[in-house]
């Protein structure tokens, strides 16, 4: 077992980590940023290094600064949380050549997955079912509008480094197509440095439901259900369910199916998450997978009763899997409670947090690193908290968010707190009946 | 520890001219802030607050009797770094510009390449920072007189811990 780990990344996450290495009794090496001194996954860590100024390239993304603090801190493994370098396949490389474990998959397994195209024929040829669309990048407009024609319109033109939502266009008829392709390439080689777009078949008013899988290094793969998220703005997530209200075990089986031969065929080592879309009639198909640790796993471990963070620590240090597929016996929401003005716009809101008081309580758990005092840096993300609550039904677990959100006071920034709120309201999110169309109709009172 | 032992480790501590020191051995957990005084110009003794933490009972008793849990004990000792508890905030702090070990001298057969009271000059190269193998040379971005050496020969540093104090006058 590792002795001593470095958490290359912060906030939530990185206090997150640091909590399930002290339970194993492993040391802990926190890095930060300037902006982040006063950071409490700092203050908890045993050790800490400044290993920058606050830019993210600087600091967090800076390979070298966050290798040397692994050096002069003896660290025999760094566990990249989500985000930042956790998919960057040269960090997983370069700790590899440095022999610090990189907790997560190998660099190969990165890169297979991490350029979307790519994952796509990599899952197409293990069986997974994916979007109709075309084999790889697109070579001009004209072989675009064939493909378009061949799979039906509407389709959607997809950058292949993406993410975020950025890249996108969906395109109706011929007529439209061309000057999508002009301004996807565009925003495309301005985001991520490739404007390489593929093409796919644009399934309207899909469910985003992923399922969570973990892979040993002896080629066991087992998955632990799903987690519905179709809740976004602009393709950010703001909540996160478990059972999916549109789940049944059949579903589940097939889709659980799905994801553990995804990514057996990889031989894939750590958590990841198998993303699909699943449309009105349940079918599935693959969309994407994520190669590190999520933000909304808490709700995963709550309904099978597996801490995940210390799962993935004992698969990287070698461990076999010592279980079979895991299904939910309770029902966990997740709201991410976010440093933004709901009402105008989620605009983000950094400053500093006059008040805090966390609620409590049965079926309650709150993954967060603010306190009283804490200064939010304005140079990252704004979530500021995860809510989770945990019920025996899915009403329960509706009740016991509503009561929480209730009691979850922060002063001095505006929060989504309100924004939750009034979801938990919502007549159609209360009966489950919501696809990833439901926030571009819902209207904040 | 006895209480002889713990007295003299808190000396030395001060000795040394270190600002905070922790230390956590098996039975107790002791931390040393050395806080200087800045009203007076030509102090001979620096104040140094010591915090004992006994963790764990047995051979620790007669020391609790004495030093009780968590009171502060002020230690008074001759600084022999008097010169730098003048106000020093007119001193320039030369801050590491990475992480790594700091290193004074090119190898150790060669000699440090700045030591107290050197004069130094923008560009000059004042330390050596490796990282990952690499040796990286530091270059003075300020003009002065080294005053003070903040860092030992092969000691780890983090990214804008000072390295150096520098009187730019």
């Amino acid at each position: 077992m590792f002795k001593k780990i470095l958490i290359a990344n912060r906030g939530e996450i990185a206090l997150r980590i640091i909590r399930t290495c002290k339970e194993m009794g492993i040391h802990t090496v926190a890095v930060y940023s300037t902006a982040d001194k006063e950071s409490l996954h700092v203050k908890f860590a045993d050790e800490s290094v400044c290993i920058g100024p606050p830019q993210g390239k600087l600091s967090y993304l800076n390979i070298p600064s966050i290798m040397a603090a692994a050096e002069i801190t003896n660290a025999d493994a760094i566990h990249p949380g989500y985000g930042f370098l956790s998919e960057n396949s040269k960090f997983s490389q370069i700790c590899k050549d440095h022999e610090i474990k990189f907790i997560g998959p190998s660099p190969e397994m990165i890169d297979k997955m991490g350029d979307k195209a790519n994952a796509k024929q990599t899952m197409k040829d293990s069986g997974v079912p994916t979007i109709p669309g075309s084999d790889g990048l697109l070579y001009d407009i004209a072989e675009g509008i064939k493909k378009a024609n061949e799979i039906k319109y509407p389709v959607i033109l997809k950058a292949t480094a993406g993410g975020g939502g950025k890249g996108m266009r969906i395109v109706n008829n011929d007529a439209e197509f061309e000057p999508a392709w002009e301004s996807a390439k565009m925003e495309a080689g301005a985001s991520f440095g490739n404007d390489g777009l593929y093409l796919e078949k644009f399934i309207v008013n899909p469910r985003h439901i992923e399922i969570q899988v973990i892979g040993d290094q002896y080629g066991k793969v087992v998955h632990l259900s799903e987690r519905d998220c179709s809740v976004q703005r602009r393709h950010q997530k703001l909540l996160e369910e478990t059972p999916s209200p549109f789940m049944t075990d059949e579903l589940r089986t097939r889709m659980g199916e799905a994801a553990v031969k995804g990514a057996k065929s990889i031989n894939y080592e750590g958590v990841g998450t198998i993303e699909f879309l699943v449309d009105s009639d349940r079918n599935f198909y693959f969309m994407e997978m994520n190669t590190r640790i999520q933000v909304e796993h808490p709700i995963t471990e709550e309904v099978v009763g597996h801490d995940l963070i210390r799962r993935q620590i004992k698969v990287a240090a070698g461990l076999p899997l010592d279980h079979d597929n895991l299904f939910p016996t309770m029902h966990a929401i997740e709201c991410r409670i976010n440093a933004e003005d709901a009402y105008n716009n989620f605009r983000p809101c950094p400053g500093k947090i006059i008040t805090v008081h966390k609620p409590g309580g049965h079926g309650i758990r709150v993954d967060s690193h603010i306190y009283s005092g804490y200064v939010i840096p304005s140079h990252y993300d704004s979530m500021i908290g995860k809510l989770i609550a945990i019920g025996r039904t899915r009403e329960e677990a509706i009740a016991k968010m509503s009561r929480a959100l209730e009691e979850y006071i922060i002063e001095g920034v505006k929060t989504t707190i309100p924004f939750h709120q009034q979801l938990m309201k919502n007549e159609d999110f209360r009966s489950g009946n919501y696809t990833t169309k439901f926030m571009e109709t819902f209207e904040l009172k | 520890m006895d209480y002889k032992e713990i007295e003299d480790l808190i000396r030395a501590i001060a000795a040394s001219g270190a600002t905070e020191v922790e230390i956590e051995a098996k039975d107790i957990k002791l931390i040393v802030k050395n806080s200087r005084g800045t009203q007076n110009f030509v102090a001979e003794q620096q104040q140094v607050v010591a915090q004992v933490m006994p963790m764990s009972q047995p051979a620790i008793q007669q020391v609790v009797q004495s030093v009780p849990q968590r009171q502060e004990v002020q230690v008074a000792t001759k600084a022999e770094l008097a010169t730098t508890s003048e106000d020093s905030s007119r001193y320039i702090k030369v801050k590491s510009p990475m992480v790594g070990t700091f290193y004074r001298r090119a190898n150790p057969q060669k000699p440090a390449y700045v030591n107290v009271g050197d004069e130094i000059q923008v560009g000059k190269v004042i330390g050596i920072i490796e990282a990952m193998k690499l040796f990286n040379e530091i270059e003075s971005e300020v003009s002065g007189k080294i005053v003070k050496i903040l860092v030992e020969d092969a000691t780890p540093v983090e990214f804008d811990q000072p390295i150096y104090l520098v009187d730019p006058s």
